[in-house]
């Protein structure tokens, strides 16, 4: 077995406490019942009540999460879609400009983006609100949606395709009985990524959302733009907590999966 | 048939929502500002027939890029942005590298944690992430409360509102992006070769920098573009962590739009953005198609 | 130009299965001036062939010789440039592969990693929309063939590399194809377990009474389950013959070299008497003695192809055959049941000979540096012109 080295091992210690230090604060600060965060006065929930009886808040919340669950899901039809497109649709007109405009939302500046789109809603007249923010976020949710399915589709045997298509299946049918339910894990963590990157988004949101729309991000960046505040620690530590607990479940999930996989081939070795 | 309706669907979708709104960007850098809404003019008005679309294009011109350029806040902004996306690339990869490498040499049984370890900051709000260190970096937070108590220093630092800050503001929220890149590289280095390099004469270090770094070179171009090219146009981490002298052009442009209501110029701003950082993404997208799509 | 052997003679044996010899027998698929191209590139090049019903056939060649475009142009997975392929009488252009009646059995095995081993199986049944106890019946015959009863709730990735390729089969055979298409069919496995293999494999081609082509580069295998093999080179048929004819009578140089061991001599070609065939090939040398061929002009330079294993090794000159050499033992090559001399000749002209080793006793009645005679019938050899 190797062993770490213990430059090796430093590296990662202080990497990890660099990485986590913040956040566990953030947590620890949360139950303090002064509101002054940073001067510790003692263990208290006061601000988790707090938090969930700020109606405006809520409000926020739920706006999102529609927003998110919206923009995920037609996000993940068209990136699967578009990554079906690149890797089994041969060459087409205009590929390099579909693949340069499906890709470049991966790093291009969320103020460009969140700029050209409200121009966009303004100029064909569409009133700012739900809508918009869930158009503006299919739009860059799709890259990440297509590169997570893309590197699945190319890992894929190609020949089972042709297999379904040999035994009587139509092409459809041949996506819809094989090709699907193979990338499948694929398709849900690009849903989970842009269900994710949804909720976080501050910069675009703040573009093309209206007034009856303000979404989770921009209400803790207005309310955190001077300051900090003991509220917005309750709700950050409810935040990390919920994808620490997605995380740590998905990932004791695949790793079960593995150990039996390994487990199922030596048992299948005569 | 079949094919150009699958094709055509995202293709649409892509065109209406990407490429479209770039081409109304600019149209609008060449307008002028108004008080009217939309605050721009002028309009095209195409009821008023061929009259109306001479009109339109009577009435562009590239005033709000020559203003960009008399201004010094401008190009002051875009060339500090810069500086500040090389700094914290650079000081990025140099905290990203010894993670990297560090996962990349540890125990089999150990990878899936700490690859899980990485990720999740990534599936955390960056919103969060950027926010935690105020408390930490605040006049009276907990760094200086610590030396203080340490006794390392007597008076309190004043990191907050600095661009120190929005340095480790960058470094921190970006780190992932850094390190997954670099860990594919260097997990798929072949320990053998290190040996070889070795059996060969070399020392450790030499291997080093003979064999390691040059193989993990993908690693290193893919995580230097993830974390320049969004940097350039940065809002959040220069506006909550930094002070009232750091510019950033992302944040001019959020002002120019939302404080100014100045439309035309805050598009222009857009524009010469996207002029600087156009090279970088196509780059960007040409080295990773490949990864993403299989060479064949 | 390739020098015809013998006409192949009408089988006065009616139990022996040839229909190629029989002139009234309708094939079963037809290539008709076959063309394949991809841009510039040229796969199948002007190609006709006839494969019969029952035969198990096999399409040999290196990689990039156009047999796996065969095959995916017969799966309908390719349509041909130019040129018609016909199966069973009815024209296959345009016909896409859920449509024919033709399965294949895929280099990968191509199994469906997310359905048991009887789903796979019975994936191509219920596409047809059988009833639910005909599928059942079928997929249990198939299991029962295939010796799989026991795994039919297995996943693909819980049986080994055999089982997969027995499952690959199954599933192939389920939908009773007129013609069933073998890719590479046992590239994967070990050697022991394809030589046992190839055995099943003809066992159940007989059982089923199903037309099989096989793609395959490797010669022993074509040899070992085929009734007919086209030996394929950069797009085009060289030879399609029995494998014993393909062995024993190539049709030129590039036959003879790529499907087993070969000396390849070149001379040139002379018939003193009408009964008699020479080939001078090195001065000082006797001409070899062949049977005399026709078609070939005298005097045109020919090369003559002999298998080791038709050379006699022996320390006194024999008097016996009609030819003889003397040389030098250069080197030796044990295989275990045989021992490949290779010798060099006064000329110069190295030329392997293959003797089996009957008697397990390790003295070894040749070594290294030994000056031995060479003999060989006037029979043992080909006479090719190209």
């Amino acid at each position: 077995m190797r062993k770490l080295s213990w430059f090796n091992l430093t590296s990662l210690t202080f990497g990890f406490a660099f990485l986590y230090l913040p956040m566990i604060v953030l947590v620890v600060y949360s139950f303090n019942s002064n509101k002054l965060v940073t001067v510790w006065a003692g263990f208290s929930t006061k601000w988790y009540g707090e938090l969930f009886r700020n109606e405006a808040m809520m409000d926020a919340a739920w706006v999102t999460i529609r927003v998110a669950l919206a923009s995920s899901t037609l996000a993940t039809v068209l990136g699967t879609l578009a990554a079906y497109v690149l890797v089994r649709g041969g060459r087409f007109h205009g590929r390099t400009l579909f693949s340069g405009m499906l890709y470049a939302p991966l790093v291009m500046p969320d103020v460009i983006l969140g700029l050209s789109l409200l121009l966009l809603f303004i100029a064909i007249g569409l009133d700012r609100g739900l809508l918009t923010i869930i158009l503006a976020h299919t739009t860059f949710s799709m890259a990440y949606v297509a590169v997570v399915v893309t590197s699945r589709l190319v890992a894929f045997d190609r020949s089972l395709e042709e297999a379904a298509l040999d035994l009587g299946c139509t092409r459809f049918e041949a996506f819809r009985l094989v090709t699907l339910p193979i990338i499948a894990p694929a398709v849900i963590s690009g849903w989970l990524l842009g269900f994710t990157l949804s909720l976080d988004d501050l910069v675009i949101a703040s573009f093309t959302s209206g007034p009856s729309s303000t979404t989770l991000p921009i209400k803790i960046f207005s309310a955190v733009r001077l300051g900090v505040s003991p509220e917005i620690n309750a709700l950050s530590a409810i935040l990390i907590g919920i994808v620490s607990v997605g995380v740590i479940t998905a990932s004791l999930i695949s790793k079960r999966a593995i150990a039996k996989r390994i487990a199922d081939e030596n048992r299948a070795t005569p | 048939m079949k094919r150009f309706a699958l094709i055509a669907l995202p293709y649409s979708w892509l065109l209406a929502l990407f490429l479209v709104p770039f081409l109304i960007v600019f149209k609008i850098s060449l307008s002028d500002t108004a008080l009217a809404i939309p605050p721009y003019t002028p309009n095209l008005d195409l009821s008023a027939g061929w009259q109306g679309i001479k009109d339109f294009f009577a009435g562009l011109d590239v005033e709000n890029f020559t203003f960009l350029t008399t201004d010094s806040l401008y190009w002051k902004a875009y060339l500090s942005s810069l500086k500040i996306a090389v700094t914290s690339t650079f000081l990025t990869l140099l905290v990203a590298y010894p993670i990297a490498y560090g996962m990349s040499r540890a125990p089999d049984e150990w990878r899936p944690t700490l690859m899980m370890l990485i990720i999740l900051p990534f599936w955390t709000s960056f919103l969060i992430r950027v926010y935690s260190w105020k408390a930490i970096l605040a006049q009276e937070g907990l760094l200086n409360q610590v030396l203080l108590a340490l006794g390392v220093i007597d008076t309190p630092l004043t990191i907050l509102n600095t661009n120190t800050a929005v340095y480790i503001g960058i470094i921190y929220t970006y780190l992932p992006f850094m390190v997954l890149p670099l860990y594919a590289a260097l997990e798929k280095l072949d320990e053998t070769l290190l040996e070889a390099a070795e059996d060969l004469g070399c020392t450790r270090m030499k291997a080093f920098w003979l064999v390691t770094l040059p193989l993990s070179k993908q690693g290193i171009i893919a995580g230097s573009f993830l974390v320049f090219i969004p940097v350039m146009g940065e809002f959040v981490i220069p506006t909550l962590l930094g002070g009232s002298d750091t510019l950033m052009i992302g944040k001019v442009l959020w002002e120019e739009f939302f404080s100014n209501r100045d439309w035309p110029v805050a598009s222009a701003v857009a524009i010469i953005l996207l002029l600087i950082l156009i090279v970088p993404i196509v780059l960007f997208i040409k080295t990773e198609e490949k990864e993403w799509e299989g060479e064949t | 130009m390739a020098v015809a052997p013998h006409k192949p003679r009408p089988n006065p044996n009616q139990n022996v299965f040839a229909p190629w010899d029989d002139p009234d027998a309708v094939p079963l698929i037809r290539f008709k001036n076959v063309s394949k191209r991809f841009g510039d590139f040229t796969a199948i090049d002007d190609l006709t062939l006839d494969i019969y019903e029952r035969e198990f056939f096999a399409l040999l060649g290196p990689s990039g010789c156009g047999k796996t475009t065969m095959m995916r142009m017969l799966a309908g997975f390719e349509r041909a440039t130019e040129g018609t392929i016909t199966l069973g009488g009815q024209d296959m252009g345009g016909i896409p592969p859920n449509e024919r009646p033709v399965n294949m059995m895929f280099q990968s095995y191509a199994l469906f990693p997310h359905l048991s081993v009887w789903d796979n199986i019975a994936f191509g049944l219920k596409r047809d929309k059988l009833p639910k106890d005909k599928i059942e019946a079928r997929v249990s015959e198939m299991l029962r063939l295939t010796r799989l009863e026991q795994f039919a709730k297995r996943k693909p990735h819980q049986i080994s590399g055999g089982q997969r390729q027995r499952v690959a089969l199954a599933r192939a055979l389920a939908k009773a194809p007129k013609l069933l298409l073998l890719d590479e069919p046992l590239g994967a496995l070990d050697r022991k377990l394809r030589e046992e293999t190839q055995f099943e494999l003809m066992d159940i081609q007989e059982k089923t009474g199903t037309t099989f082509v096989i793609v395959t580069h490797d010669q022993e295998e074509a040899m070992t389950v085929a009734s007919r093999i086209a030996v394929m080179d950069h797009g085009k048929i060289i030879q399609v013959d029995t494998p014993a004819r393909v062995y024993e009578q190539p049709s030129s140089v590039y036959v003879a070299d790529f499907i087993g061991d070969v000396n390849l001599i070149e001379g040139v070609y002379t018939r003193p008497t009408p009964e008699r065939g020479e080939i001078a090939y090195a001065e000082g040398e006797p001409p070899i003695a062949v049977d005399p061929v026709d078609g070939i002009t005298i005097g045109t330079r020919v090369t003559y192809a002999i298998r080791p294993e038709k050379i006699r090794v022996s320390r006194e000159e024999p008097d016996d055959r009609a030819n003889r050499a003397f040389g030098k033992i250069i080197d030796i090559g044990y295989l275990g049941n045989t021992s490949t001399y290779h010798v060099e000749l006064s000329t110069g002209q190295m030329v392997k000979a293959a003797m089996t080793n009957a008697s397990r006793i390790a003295r070894r009645e040749f070594t290294w540096d030994d000056e031995v005679w060479l003999s060989w019938r006037e029979t043992a050899g080909v006479v090719l012109a190209k």
